[in-house]
């Protein structure tokens, strides 16, 4: 059927499986926004305040449903306002389409209004990027684009459409394409690593971000129940073992459990599986696995050996990798690890108290939400207080920063995970902070009616960096006194929100009680300005420099 | 312990896949001696051949991460011991009355050919492998210098196993 390039983009996302699409109009993508206009029945598009919120939207979405996400943004500034939400999808490997329209190719390198070079500029933060210069190509290569992003391991994949493109005409003609690869498959040598297992005493599993992203929790889960192994999680692995699991010793390294950081070294075989060994979560590569034989497993051949060396590489899909060993693996089990690993947990034994602590905060609104409600987190203290505290059950219901670390990523994520569960309840934990860099996309959350429970730990400063200064700096806090006097609930009210500042539990139970099913809704929690972070292994350290209290 | 180290690699024939291999060994922390690129026989394939160095570990995580890139097909690395290596020079000395033989003679005994010359300059031609042109251009030095420019390694292994070949490509 013969179609303009932006029917032909309509078409090709409709023939993806795409019902949500995030973005914002502009003139270079006039056309495409034509066509979402008359396909309005077919695809839904949420317009955000900024490009910035639509990227981190799509992203949430997809770390939500699993699905490839999509945004939609103009040139020049359009593009440029997508950087740090593409950026973000690329270190947490997140699948992402992000489509960009640019001047008509006749304009393209004369310095024409609003041209810049989006596929240069993005390039280095992208899985892959495509610039559309001639109509016949554009459907395979949005086909392409799919298939790039949401294969091997995930990654934003940018598509720069200049308008000539979008108007020009062809025939559509649904053609499967296939990714051509060359290159030799890395050999898996399952026997060694069968043997280490089979030899180890004190097994632990590493697990991350890429079992969410394989579909492996249930094979982890099995792993650690078949040898009795402790599993110890990084950041983005956070939900993929339920936190009532009693092997799960939870987040490890900097701000990690001591249970987990310790555990992991004093094991004699860490199975690491679908990590890649940040130094966030590692501290001193040195020290990390001094007294352990590692098996690693991931679907990217260039993470083996790349921070940290591993005796046996294991590359490929995780969920796949852990089926072959699991067929060889007969149960184990060590009482005297096991014993050696309650131990290790009695340090991270919280007391529950009535002050109006971080700890308690989030446990409140913990018992107020249920299992499968979406958590959205913004970036620094109040992202670590959540990975400690929050009692995450199911997998996929965190959408953090982890690899960029972008304070700002918060409520454009909650945006696209309660988008993606059908405008379901959904909690974003941010701070007066991170909050500050992006709440206009309250804007967004109103007018999509969506039920986002914001809560804003307010302690007035910019925590994390003042947690550093206070501990590296001798308290010099440069730049991390904000001396604002912003009115967030005042702020939401003015946004069509709802809006309450709590300074106490109860304040805090009664506004949870007061959120509507289709208003968000912000609280404004108001926190001491000291409260730190802790356990804590300072940067570079390993886990002899942990320190537990403050 | 550092180490050059020589990759070829079969990717796709079209703009912007020179800036991707780059900027791959840029934000990497990689260093590039020389690069070298050419089409293959299949237009849609081009060839290049890049000189860096590192350890045995930056030797294969440049390889891990080229792989990675989706415009890269295929890649080598080459084996020092077992490789065919050349590279291009155009040099360009001032000579004056007196020693226009003695540079010719230099010229020829390094095999090379004298492409373009003037009252007081000679510009020559000479192919060989990096020592050799090192070689050469020290020699030269005698001379005056006036311009040189070299085309980077070109490589190709030995023998029919480790061909970089398209022939079986779309």
């Amino acid at each position: 059927m013969l179609m303009t390039g932006a029917q032909i983009l309509i078409e090709e996302l409709v023939n993806q499986g795409v019902e949500t699409v995030f973005g914002y109009p502009g003139g270079t993508v006039l056309n495409i926004y034509d066509e979402l206009y008359k396909n309005a029945h077919r695809i839904n598009h949420v317009i955000s305040a900024h490009e910035q919120g639509a990227a981190h939207a799509a992203d949430g979405y997809s770390r939500a449903s699993g699905k490839t996400g999509v945004v939609i943004a103009t040139s020049g500034p359009g593009a440029t306002n997508l950087v740090t939400g593409i950026a973000n999808a690329y270190l947490d490997s997140v699948p992402m389409i992000a489509i960009t329209g640019n001047v008509a190719t006749e304009l393209i390198g004369k310095d024409s209004f609003q041209e810049v070079d989006t596929v240069g500029i993005t390039q280095p933060i992208v899985k892959h990027n495509f610039v559309v210069r001639d109509i016949n190509m554009l459907e395979s290569t949005i086909k392409e684009a799919f298939l790039i992003a949401s294969s091997g391991r995930k990654g934003p994949v940018l598509i720069d459409i200049p308008k000539s493109i979008q108007l020009q005409t062809c025939e559509y003609t649904n053609t499967p394409v296939k990714l051509q690869s060359y290159h030799e498959k890395p050999h898996n040598d399952f026997e060694a690593a069968l043997d280490k297992i089979k030899n180890c005493t004190k097994p632990y599993i590493y697990c991350g971000g890429g079992v969410i992203a394989s579909g492996a929790e249930n094979e982890v889960m099995e792993l650690s129940k078949r040898l009795s192994a402790p599993v110890g999680l990084s950041m983005m692995g956070i939900t993929a073992i339920p936190n009532s699991y009693s092997l799960n010793l939870g987040m490890c390294g900097m701000h990690g459990k001591y249970a987990a950081s310790k555990a992991q070294s004093e094991c004699d075989l860490m199975i690491a599986v679908g990590v890649r060994f940040s130094d966030r979560a590692t501290g001193k590569i040195a020290e990390y696995t001094k007294n352990c034989t590692v098996i690693h497993i991931d679907i990217d051949n260039a993470e083996l050996d790349k921070n940290v060396k591993s005796q046996i590489g294991l590359c490929g899909d995780v969920k796949e990798i852990l089926n072959v060993l699991l067929n060889d693996i007969q149960p184990f089990k060590n009482s005297n690890w096991l014993d050696e690993i309650e131990s290790y947990k009695k340090y991270d034994v919280l007391e529950a108290d009535s002050r109006f602590s971080p700890h308690m905060i989030i446990e409140t609104v913990n018992d107020w939400a249920d299992k499968n409600t979406v958590v959205a987190t913004d970036v620094g203290q109040h992202q670590m207080w959540t990975m400690q505290f929050y009692k995450f059950e199911k997998s996929k219901t965190l959408l953090t920063s982890g690899g960029l670390g972008a304070m700002g990523f918060g409520l454009g994520a909650a945006i696209g995970g309660c988008m993606a569960k059908g405008k379901k309840k959904t909690i974003l934990f941010t701070s007066d902070g991170s909050f500050g860099m992006n709440l206009t996309e309250l804007a967004t959350a109103v007018s999509q009616n969506l039920p986002i429970v914001i809560i804003i730990l307010n302690n007035g400063v910019l925590g994390m960096v003042r947690q550093w200064q206070t501990m590296f700096f001798d308290e010099r806090y440069s730049q991390t006194t904000l001396n604002r006097k912003t009115n967030f609930s005042a702020v939401a009210k003015a946004f069509g929100a709802d809006g309450y500042r709590v300074q106490s539990l109860s304040e805090l139970s009664d506004a949870l009680a007061q959120a509507k099913g289709d208003v968000p809704c912000v609280i404004d929690c108001m926190i001491d300005m000291d409260e730190k972070v802790l356990p804590m292994i300072p940067p570079g350290g390993s886990i002899k420099d942990i320190v537990l209290k403050g | 312990m550092d180490k050059k180290f020589t990759v070829g690699l079969i990717v796709s024939n079209h703009f912007g896949v020179l800036n991707r291999v780059a900027g791959l060994y840029a934000k990497r922390g990689f260093n590039i001696d020389s690069l070298a690129v050419g089409t293959t026989e299949n237009p849609k394939y081009s060839r290049m051949t890049i000189v860096s160095s590192g350890d045995v570990d930056i030797q294969k995580q440049v390889i891990k991460q080229l792989q990675k890139l989706h415009d890269v097909k295929k890649i080598f690395m080459f084996d020092n011991g077992c490789t065919v290596s050349v590279e291009h020079l155009l040099i360009k000395i001032s000579v004056e009355s007196g020693n226009n033989t003695k540079a010719s003679g230099l010229i020829n005994s390094y095999g090379g050919k004298v492409r373009d010359f003037g009252a007081d300059f000679i510009t020559a031609e000479v192919t060989g492998e990096t020592c050799i042109i090192d070689d050469f251009i020290k020699s030269c030095e005698a001379f005056d210098i006036l311009e040189l420019c070299r085309s980077g390694s070109i490589s190709m292994a030995c023998g029919t196993e480790n061909m970089l070949s398209v022939k079986k490509f779309n």
